[in-house]
């Protein structure tokens, strides 16, 4: 059972509270992008095994978005964060690395 | 608005109680819970100040009751609604708020009784346990399979909201949870 602290509302809220909202940072392309990187943003995830930074929204709660990082092999959440957030923060990238040395943000 | 609420009051009798809690005014505003002029709004509507995060205040005649970082809902007597919805309206028309009148939206109830917690706690996934939940903590949470915001509002009693169109499916859930026989005793 995933687990999540909800940054909006500060609760402990287990998977059933959550309704997922796929993979978090995407840049977004639209009218003027060209084919390819309008196909990779509707299509190209990086769905890896592994670290991964997603969207979550507390639907059975605050009702919010957010954003967590989390392994997705281990089911280790390594830090939940504002969804108004471009890029994975400083301090939620130093406790991925923490526990992950190897990982780099571009793999 | 609405002359009857969801169940008209059903009730279901046992060493736990569950109880439509009739016709309730419940107002949303949303808006910066920061904002002085929301902070006054609300003042002036109830006599209670904004509460922080997860809290729920109650007052003599209305209780306020924090539902997501720019979300209160403020419960009133039902007659009291539309004129507390006008005024807070009016006092934040130059404010980027909103004041709607949900009472036709929602419905209460009451569990009543030495296993309510217990209950309730079957049906969400959240720690009712005494140490873990206390008077003054609003939690939004589903029951089985709907949302729902819980409080404690007495000794042995919690209170719940859900909308109105699910109120029959809760009734029956938390009658069957609190069916005699029915109790754990693990809190
Ligand atoms: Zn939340």
């Amino acid at each position: 059972m995933l687990i999540l602290e909800c940054p909006c509302c500060g609760v402990m809220a287990d998977e059933t509270e959550l309704a997922p909202g796929g993979e978090a940072h995407l840049k977004r392309y639209g009218p003027g992008s060209s084919d390819e990187e309008f196909e990779g943003y509707l299509f190209h995830r990086m769905n890896p095994k592994g670290v991964h930074f997603e969207r979550w929204r507390h639907a059975n709660g605050c009702g919010k978005w957010f954003l967590a990082a989390r392994d997705t092999n281990t089911l280790e959440v390594f830090a939940t964060y504002s969804a108004q957030t471009p890029e994975p923060p400083q301090h939620v990238l130093d406790a991925i690395r923490a526990k992950r040395p190897d990982w780099s943000l571009d793999q | 608005m609405s002359e009857v609420s969801a169940l008209m009051g059903a009730v279901a009798e046992g060493r736990t109680r569950v109880e439509e809690g009739g016709l309730v005014g419940m107002i949303t505003l949303r808006g910066d819970l920061d904002s002085a002029r929301v902070k006054a709004a609300v003042k002036d509507a109830t006599g209670l100040d904004v509460p922080g995060q997860r809290q729920v205040v109650t007052g003599d005649d209305a209780s306020v009751a924090w539902m997501s970082p720019d979300e209160l809902l403020i419960v009133v007597a039902h007659d009291q609604a539309p004129g507390t919805v006008a005024a807070m309206a009016q006092a934040l028309a130059d404010e980027f708020a909103t004041v709607a009148n949900v009472s036709d939206a929602r419905a209460l109830f009451r569990v009543s009784g030495p296993s309510a917690r217990e209950a309730v706690a079957k049906l969400a996934p959240v720690d009712l346990h005494p140490a873990s939940f206390g008077a003054g903590e609003m939690r939004r949470t589903r029951l089985a399979q709907v949302p729902a915001a819980i409080w404690l509002s007495g000794d042995d009693e919690l209170s719940l909201i859900c909308f109105r169109s699910v109120a029959k499916y809760v009734f029956g859930i938390l009658e069957l949870s609190a069916a005699d026989g029915a109790e754990v005793g693990i809190f």
